[in-house]
């Protein structure tokens, strides 16, 4: 039989965004047989998921499905891949777009072998994003050990000193190119995705939390990050004052979330989150105290509250129905105490204990920044999607507040979305 | 094809530095092959010096020798060309620094004494990719004769019908097959239900009836109304499928495999072939068997199961303090739903007005604050939306929830805040403690509420938010002509749903070409039954579609081999068909396997499992890893004093082997005796490799691949698990041949856990190195 093609339509999809969902929607629609351009900000691809330690249930890594999609779309050449790149500007209607895209410049060429002599040389030390500024990395760095490209970069605050010129001819495959500058791209496309993902909630601003005040409160984000094998601290859970090993940690739920100051709905995965969070504890200490101070333990489905069967099994993890109103700092052990008042029985809880987590909820990247195309949002400034209007649409926490199961199912969907946007043509 | 070889070592990277690249060159020459040296191979000029001997020599088999294969995998593929990559960079130079592992000096180099250890690993390897690239072929894809590009639907409720209308919105042709008289399923008995969209605060009427009538309108959809499936036969892109009536019987029903208690006789002693099929042809009587199609049958490419779910049924005492079963006012919120949509709420004991309502979210007993089983976000949800249906009805009417936790996640926040709202409605966590009756009403006990600690409620009703249970728990619903039998496998670890256990692959099940969307896989809203519904259809238009490039799905997505099989050989042991983890493999009914190359994920198990080693794919079979091991050279006393140890490692190429490469990266360095050989899947670890390592005097042999058990990380389910099965028998074997059977391990490891390789590795070769050289070495 020949291959016989009378079911594609003609026409590509533009993806924006590199995280879970991106990557989803990018590779399930190019399986399906189509074009597909994904446009990633970041130097790497794997977004936020590229930070966690492990999924919830399972406690599997997610370098593990990633590395499978990184496969994927090395053995699909319909994908292409652009990193450090953003969409500048969008025009036209269902069926065709054009698209301009932003490449901004890695200073690092395809001729990379990733050898890492740049990094050698390279002085300057700059604030690790990746690991939310709990370490420093080199001016020339990997954006993570699984990155993919598996390229290096030259953070632009090192351009023009000579740091830089050190690099440049440390390399010697020449592919440090100091003279690289952003350019523009135009494409068109059928359809756009836009999986824009989100951003940890900024918890300075939550004021009575004192985040950002005390060193031994930290976020969940930045857990993921203290016990990822590559992270800051190469796993190991320290409190950051000291870098002593926590004896006892409270997780402060719904820190933003459920808040009308704040966020008002729910971040969906953060209750799971710390449940998750308390395994990577207590694996590593087996006698910590873990106190958890939530409004509702959001664990639904058979799945996730047999998870939580499992936590409330162990004899030191405490949960309290409250919701944290202050903390403070006693000044001489850096120790934390958290107040709540215990919703069931209204008493005043008083909790001494050496490490906070504050679970901050997600939200959206189009709170701030808002896409240079025309997209509804609702008030928290998520993505909705017009169904009837077709063209555009919002995949995973682009769209609302999700888990990654959830944020994938999504994800394929709207691959189809956008491929019927190709067929209607 | 013609090979015509070309080895190619590129010396940047630090390979250069580490390595004595002539000897290393020596190796392809001394074989008579061609080889070039490059400093920089992946360049442009590399890449180059590479196209132009395609072009001009016609070089076609090339073994590139350099960085893994994980890396520069696109400016190194070449069309037409077999090409292997020799991973020198990550798994020699980086992970074995010459530090640790010195070269020898001009007098050592002749002695007996002192050899290379670095050297020989990198030797090692550039032979094992020349003995590699002689024995695979360039994939040729396998192409059905005819393809449907049909999609069945089973299952007329709102997964259904908006994978449908999906499906068919993008083109494809679709039948709905509903085993009731209309369509609708669940959603058209409601009064409301829960927003869809944004602001999600209000109810809304029900969406069902609009979609009806657009697949209605739809002419690419066919229904079938009171229809069931009989069997479900072939293979995705050609599945024949046999619908019949609901308590229809046919001879194409589809037959059952034996119980287990069945393969034995009254002894005890497993029946032999014969005699099994005659007790399934009894066991079966009437009903044709799986390989026989029914001429009848329509044909479709691939299925979508949106089969849904059944209110569960609340048995025995477990809630009497609930007052379940004894008081007729107590009902399940199924219950509560029908009252609802017929009208005003009433009692059913007298029919009286329903003002006060009490919602009982958790059954809560002692500490647990559980909810009832199978239930989920939804649940909660319509706790809240059913709380809305009494205010609805009664101005002065009460609706109190008392729940454990109130599951609204996301978005649907604003429900319930929209319900918080509501002056007639009382949200409180605690525990119900009892349900009785007072006079013609209820009164509900419950503790430690937000309302104080000790609280009771005079009621008229109370509604229990019990579970959606998926129909698969105790029917396959799909009813596969497969050998495995008509469901789908280990279902029992997701309580019944058709769940995938992927976090990153929610779609991916046992069954190929068939997708779960709904509340067949998880509880869920009718928002989220919609969205998962599009995936469910996204999946499997791209299985049609993979299908007619002759390609694999995931996660092997665009493997263009098969396995292959030399049925001369078989001897029906029937290992193949039994131990794929996806059910490819049909067997007749004297054994022989049937493949269903398009139900094939190309892991290998099949290969694995072998004992006659007659399966194989193009370019991994048998014969090429097993000249990869048998290219290991294996130094005896004849050639040193102390000649070093040799241990192979077959390593999962999903996990492990990038794991061994971000070691590298890291520079981490381990035990240079070791040699590691990737598969695709454990599971595709043919024991005749360790047999044949250990024969050829390797010392140890260990394999390293994925967590299994109930939350296994194997992409392909149940490799890593088989290896380990087979692994323990090997163990006799060796015990026979008088070898240490710690010679022989399996060792599990997640890719980030890198860190723990060099341990791991170590350690192995640490026993091995106690256990003595292998007594086979030399001979």
């Amino acid at each position: 039989m020949t291959e016989d093609k009378a079911a594609l339509a003609s026409g590509s999809i533009l993806v924006v965004g590199g995280g879970i969902s991106g990557l989803t929607t990018a590779l399930e629609a190019a399986e399906v047989g189509y074009e597909v351009f994904l446009v990633e900000k970041n130097p790497y691809l794997g977004g936020r998921v590229a930070q966690l330690n492990q999924y919830f249930p399972k406690l599997c890594p997610p370098t593990c499905g990633l590395e499978i999609n990184f496969r994927r779309i090395k053995d699909n050449p319909l994908i292409k891949v652009f990193t450090l790149a953003e969409v500048e500007k969008v025009d036209g209607t269902p069926g065709s777009y054009n698209v301009a895209i932003k490449i901004n410049p890695r200073y690092v060429n395809e001729n990379c072998t990733c050898c890492g002599e740049c990094e050698k040389v390279c002085r300057t030390e700059i604030d690790s994003e990746f690991n939310f500024g709990m370490n420093k990395v080199k001016g020339a760095y990997l954006p993570c050990e699984m990155a993919f490209p598996a390229r290096y970069v030259i953070d632009p605050q090192i351009i023009g000193t000579d740091d830089a010129k050190q690099c440049m001819q440390a390399c010697k495959y020449d592919a440090v190119d100091l003279d690289m500058a952003a350019k523009t791209i135009n494409l068109n496309v059928g359809a756009i995705v836009w999986s824009t993902g989100w951003e940890p909630y900024d918890a300075t601003k939550i004021e009575n939390l004192c985040f950002g005040k005390y060193p031994n409160i930290v976020t969940n984000m930045m857990v993921e990050r203290l016990a990822s094998p590559n992270g800051p601290t190469k796993g190991k859970i320290l409190r950051p004052s000291d870098d002593k090993e926590p004896e006892s940690i409270a997780f402060v739920q719904c820190a933003g979330s459920r808040d009308e100051n704040h966020l008002p709905y729910c971040s969906y995965i953060c209750c799971m989150a710390s449940l998750k969070q308390t395994t990577y504890i207590r694996e590593q200490y087996p006698n910590a105290k873990i106190y958890i101070f939530y409004i509702d333990v959001r664990a639904p489905g058979q799945r996730y509250e047999k998870f939580y069967k499992k936590i409330k099994e162990d004899e030191n993890v405490f949960m309290i129905k409250g919701k944290v109103a202050e903390v403070s700092e006693d000044p001489g052990t850096k120790n934390i105490t958290v107040v709540a008042e215990n919703a069931v029985t209204g008493e005043k809880v008083r909790q001494p204990v050496e490490m906070v987590v504050l679970a901050t909820g997600m939200q959206p990247t189009t709170a701030g920044l808002k896409l240079p195309a025309d997209l509804k949002y609702n008030a928290d400034g998520f993505i909705i999607n017009d169904f009837e209007k077709g063209g555009m649409f919002a995949a995973g926490c682009a769209n609302k507040p999700a888990d990654v199961v959830s944020s994938n199912q999504n994800a394929t969907g709207m691959a189809l979305k956008a491929i019927q946007t190709l067929v209607r043509r | 094809m013609d090979k015509k070889y070309g080895v190619y070592v590129c010396t940047g990277c630090g390979i250069g530095d580490a390595l004595d690249i002539e000897g290393l060159c020596d190796v392809p020459e001394e074989e008579g092959l061609p080889v070039t040296t490059h400093p920089f191979l992946c360049g442009k000029d590399g890449i180059e010096l590479l196209k132009k001997d395609i072009k001009e020599k016609g070089t076609n088999t090339l073994v590139i020798a350099g960085c893994s294969r994980r890396v520069n995998f696109d400016v190194f593929n070449f069309d037409g060309c077999i090409v292997d990559r020799v991973n020198l960079r990550e798994q020699v130079v980086w992970s074995h620094p010459r530090s640790e592992y010195p070269a020898l000096t001009e007098e050592q180099k002749d002695d007996e004494e002192h050899f290379d250890r670095l050297q020989m690993l990198a030797e090692d390897y550039l032979k094992m990719g020349m003995a590699k690239v002689e024995k695979i072929d360039l994939p040729e894809a396998f192409k059905l004769e005819t393809l449907s590009r049909k999609i069945l639907v089973i299952g007329g409720g709102i997964t259904g019908i908006s994978a449908a209308l999906d499906a068919a919105k993008t083109g494809y042709e679709v039948t709905i097959v509903e085993k009731g008289s209309s369509l609708g399923g669940y959603a058209s008995k409601l009064r409301k239900q829960l927003p869809l969209q944004d602001p999600y605060e209000e109810l809304i009427p029900p969406v069902i009836d609009a979609k009806i009538k657009e697949v209605e309108a739809n002419s690419k959809i066919s229904v079938k109304t009171e229809t069931i499936v009989a069997r479900i036969a072939g293979q995705p892109g050609d599945f024949t499928v046999t619908l019949k009536k609901p308590g229809e019987t046919t001879e194409f029903d589809v037959p059952y495999p034996l119980p287990d208690e069945m393969k034995v006789d009254e002894n005890g002693k497993e029946l032999d072939v014969e005699q099994l099929n005659e007790v399934y042809n009894e066991y079966n009587k009437g009903k044709q068997d799986i390989l026989t199609l029914d001429p009848d049958g329509e044909l479709f490419g691939a299925v979508i199961l949106a089969a849904g779910w059944k209110p569960v049924q609340l048995e025995g005492d477990e809630f009497a303090h609930l007052g379940f079963g004894e008081i007729e006012d107590v009902v399940t919120n199924d219950q509560f739903e029908a009252l609802a949509a017929k009208g005003k709420i009433v009692r059913p004991s007298d029919g009286k007005e329903a003002q006060t309502v009490v919602f009982v979210q958790s059954p809560g007993k002692g500490d647990d604050d559980s909810d009832f089983d199978y239930t989920g976000s939804v649940t909660s949800l319509v706790s809240l939306k059913q709380a809305k249906y009494v205010r609805e009805d009664y101005p002065d009417g009460k609706a109190y929830v008392i729940y454990q936790h109130m599951r609204t996640p996301g978005l649907l926040e604003n429900f319930y805040k929209s319900i918080q709202q509501d002056e007639g409605i009382f949200l409180s966590k605690g525990e119900v403690v009892t349900v009785s009756k007072n006079g013609d009403g209820l009164i509900i006990e419950a503790d430690n509420t937000l309302l104080g600690e000790k609280i009771k409620i005079k009621a008229d009703m109370v509604v229990l938010a019990t579970g959606m249970v998926p129909a698969t728990v105790d029917d396959p619903v799909v009813n596969l002509a497969y050998r495995q039998g008509p469901g789908f496998r280990d279902i029992g670890l997701f309580n019944g749903y058709v769940d995938s256990n992927f976090i990153c692959f929610p779609y991916e099940t046992q069954r190929t070409g068939i997708y779960a969307a709904g509340c067949i896989r998880r509880s869920m809203t009718m928002e989220e039954s919609i969205e998962d519904a599009t995936g469910a259809a996204l999946k499997a238009i791209q299985c049609l579609e993979s299908v007619n490039r002759g390609v694999s799905v995931h996660p092997r997505s665009g493997d263009m081999t098969f396995p292959d099989f030399f049925f001369q050989r078989c001897t029906q042991c029937k290992r193949c068909t039994e131990e794929c983890p996806f059910g490819a493999l049909d067997d007749d009914e004297k054994g022989t396997p049937k493949p269903n190359p398009t139900r094939c994920r190309r892991c290998g198990t099949c290969m694995g499992a072998c004992p006659e080693r007659i399966i194989g794919f193009a370019d991994y079979n048998i014969d090429s890893v097993g000249s990869m091991v048998k290219a290991i050279g294996v130094p005896s006393e004849d050639d040193y004093d102390e000649p070093p140890f040799r241990v192979l490692c077959l390593v999962c190429e999903n996990d492990a082997y990038p794991a061994l490469d971000i070691a590298g990266l890291n520079r981490l360095t381990y035990s240079a005796d070791v040699r590691f050989i990737p598969v695709r899947c454990l599971g595709s670890v043919n024991v005749i490799w360790i047999k044949d390592a250990l024969a050829q005097g390797m010392d140890g042999v260990f394999l390293l691949g994925c967590k299994h058990g109930d939350d296994y990380q194997c992409h392909f389910v149940k490799g890593s698990e088989l290896a380990e099965i087979r692994m323990e028998k090997i163990g006799d074997a060796l015990s026979s041949l008088a070898l240490e059977q710690e010679r022989v391990a399996q060792f599990e490891i997640a890719i980030d856990e890198y860190d723990k390789l060099p341990q791991i590795i170590n350690d192995f070769v640490e026993v091995i190195e106690g256990l003595g050289p292998n007594p086979f070495k030399g001979f």
